[in-house]
């Protein structure tokens, strides 16, 4: 047991909480975002499996890892179009919108998967980014983007904006502005975020494999509720998610007597429990799953 | 009336998008739409095997249909269809395994049935007291459940359940089983006629109930339920708990009348596939077994032309199938 609390100290864990806490952090980014602007963001994990496959596959075809990086991005944000579209032109359903997306992801990944390598389990074995975190340019694009959308939520007018129509879209409306940009604006940029995120999971191991974000949309959606919808919080929400990600990866490679099943769900259960005990749902926009006026 | 012509034209758009949408994977794959959809059709319908496959893979959807439509009816979504399935499945197979060996059909059968809707219930049950209690979004426990869920079960199989080296529980007793239809060497059992009762049933207690009333009144409106008195909180709770009881009851049709045991991954997917039956059905309890049917088709057809498109084509298209009854649905309230 001290053994494992020792090499919980090392610089190597600390780095493995911030590789395994990234898609976590930006799909939470994203998904405040999305919510603060007023639209239910479910489909975290439709970004994040999308955003993976898309950045496996074009470092693949094209040999560059930077336009994998650019591919994670862009297919964050068609995920986000078609939410866009159904929420705010067609006036659907904006949970049942984000399911059909997610199962979706799935399908359509492993369908590609076999339409082009004629196996839909995993992309062809790639030469991403490798586990390291410095030298990673995926860690610098999160904190980057961590640092513009926490600022620039408080500081810009269209932080300001976004803010406002998640909360009285009527007021924005009156004021002359239209709702529905400024939610696509949400909606798109969310979603090139949360698609960075799925490029960190394909690129920081050999490439995609399906199913591969497991969840961590949903986790990080309960990192964006617990927080408040305030994006700094909901980012080291996620760090602390990632932490015990980390700790039972950790625990089973050590065998820490804990069954190895059990040990897997140990960020599926914090995040259930955290939620449960929660106070309710302080600080949720007003306008939240309500159509566009 | 206009409500069902509208409910008809959504369903029809849906399928016509749908298969616009297949077609197109299919030129994606390399192959021609035409020859695709005839060969997946035959493969399903042409030959008693492949109809008898077809009511068998619509048996557990309609469970899992009626698992979403119900509470959906009171107000909320029940996407743990996976999870409860699962739970559902693992409380028949260790109760009918664990019958004496000489049980009769008429208590080994309820028994497992029971316990089948027990275990699905309970998870449905905290999901929805969670959500009136704390305010927590039900879609986000349910899923979070369902991946607990998949790993209890694994750990429980490994530590007490499983057989030998193999994933798999012990056989159940031969009272628990349900019999084969005997389609042409098909897996099609006696549970078909148990998806027709629940679907049934269902509908009855929608139509003609007070608890079917209230769960409208709650879904409708929870403040005007309120008001006129009814009790919102256990009305919502209480059909989260007969949605994963349904869900639970899928699980007990693959223990009970195909593999007679649990093993992991079974029914893996149905409880995901439920949400889109529900929505083609849009909540009409009886038209879930023509949804579910559709699903099975396309599902069994689509293992038959595996070959020439990958099969993974089903999971698009019923994500195609819920975003265009969305779309459908949210047309129609606006209007």
């Amino acid at each position: 047991m001290t053994a494992v609390l020792v090499s919980l100290l090392t610089v190597g864990f600390a780095a493995q909480v911030v590789r395994i806490a990234i898609p976590y952090v930006l799909a939470a980014l994203g998904g405040t975002l999305a919510e603060r602007s007023g639209v239910v963001d479910l489909a975290l994990e439709a970004k994040l499996l999308l955003g993976a496959f898309a950045a496996a596959v074009v470092t693949y075809e094209t040999g560059s890892i930077a336009l994998g990086i650019v591919a994670a991005a862009a297919a964050g944000v068609a995920v986000a179009a078609v939410q866009a579209v159904w929420s705010l032109h067609l006036g659907a359903d904006q949970v049942v919108t984000g399911i059909a997306l997610n199962l979706g992801a799935y399908g359509v990944t492993r369908y590609l998967l076999g339409v082009r390598y004629g196996q839909g389990a995993n992309s062809p074995r790639i030469d991403g980014l490798g586990v390291g975190v410095i030298a990673s340019p995926i860690t610098w694009l999160a904190a980057a983007a961590a640092a513009v959308i926490v600022v620039g939520f408080t500081w810009t007018r269209l932080g300001l904006r976004v803010r406002a129509v998640g909360e009285r879209p009527e007021a924005v409306a009156a004021a002359g502005v239209s709702v529905v940009r400024v939610r696509w604006a949400a909606l798109v940029i969310g979603g090139a975020v949360a698609g960075l995120g799925g490029a960190q999971l394909s690129l920081s191991t050999d490439g995609f494999v399906s199913e591969m974000s497991g969840g961590r949309g949903y986790v990080a959606l309960v990192a964006v509720i617990m927080s408040g919808w305030r994006p700094g919080r909901a980012a080291l929400l996620c760090l602390a998610f990632g932490c015990a990600d980390a700790l039972q990866v950790q625990l089973q490679t050590q065998g820490a007597g804990v069954p190895a099943e059990l040990m897997q769900l140990l960020p599926y259960a914090t995040a259930l429990v955290l939620l449960a005990v929660w106070p309710r749902r302080a600080g949720q926009p007003s306008a939240l799953g309500k159509p566009s006026p | 009336m206009s409500r069902g012509l509208d409910r008809a034209r959504a369903a029809l758009i849906a399928l016509l998008t749908a298969t616009a949408a297949g077609s197109l994977l299919m030129i994606l794959a390399g192959a021609a739409p035409a020859a695709v959809w005839r060969a997946l059709v035959a493969s399903a319908l042409g030959d008693g095997y492949g109809v008898g496959q077809v009511l068998f893979r619509a048996t557990p959807l309609v469970f899992t249909g009626l698992a979403v439509a119900v509470p959906r009816r009171a107000g909320l979504f029940n996407i743990g269809g996976e999870g409860q399935l699962a739970t559902g499945a693992l409380a028949a197979a260790v109760v009918a395994a664990g019958l004496p060996a000489d049980v009769s059909g008429w208590v080994a059968v309820p028994a497992a049935l029971v316990a089948a809707m027990a275990g699905g219930g309970m998870l449905g049950a905290i999901t929805g007291a969670l959500r009136v209690c704390r305010g927590t979004h039900e879609v986000v426990v349910a899923i979070l459940l369902n991946f607990i869920v998949a790993g209890v079960m694994l750990w429980l199989g490994n530590r007490w359940l499983f057989v030998g080296e193999a994933t798999r529980t012990a056989t159940i007793v031969d009272g628990a089983t349900l019999p084969s239809l005997g389609l042409a060497g098909s897996s099609a059992s006696v549970s078909v006629v148990g998806a027709v009762l629940a679907a049934g049933v269902v509908a009855w207690v929608f139509a003609r109930t007070t608890v079917g009333f209230t769960w409208r009144a709650v879904g409708t409106g929870r403040a005007a339920a309120r008001a006129a008195g009814l009790p919102v909180r256990r009305a919502q709770i209480s059909a989260m708990a007969v949605g994963g009881a349904l869900a639970g009851l899928a699980g007990a049709h693959f223990v009970l009348g195909h593999k007679h045991a649990f093993e992991t991954g079974l029914g893996r997917g149905a409880g995901f596939v439920g949400v889109a039956v529900a929505l083609l059905a849009q909540g009409d309890a009886l038209a879930m077994i023509a949804s579910a049917l559709v699903f099975a088709i396309l599902a069994q057809g689509g293992l038959g032309v595996a070959a020439t498109v990958p099969k993974e084509m089903f999971d698009v298209l019923q994500a195609v199938v819920m975003l265009v009854v969305a779309a459908s649905l949210g047309r129609r309230a606006r209007r």
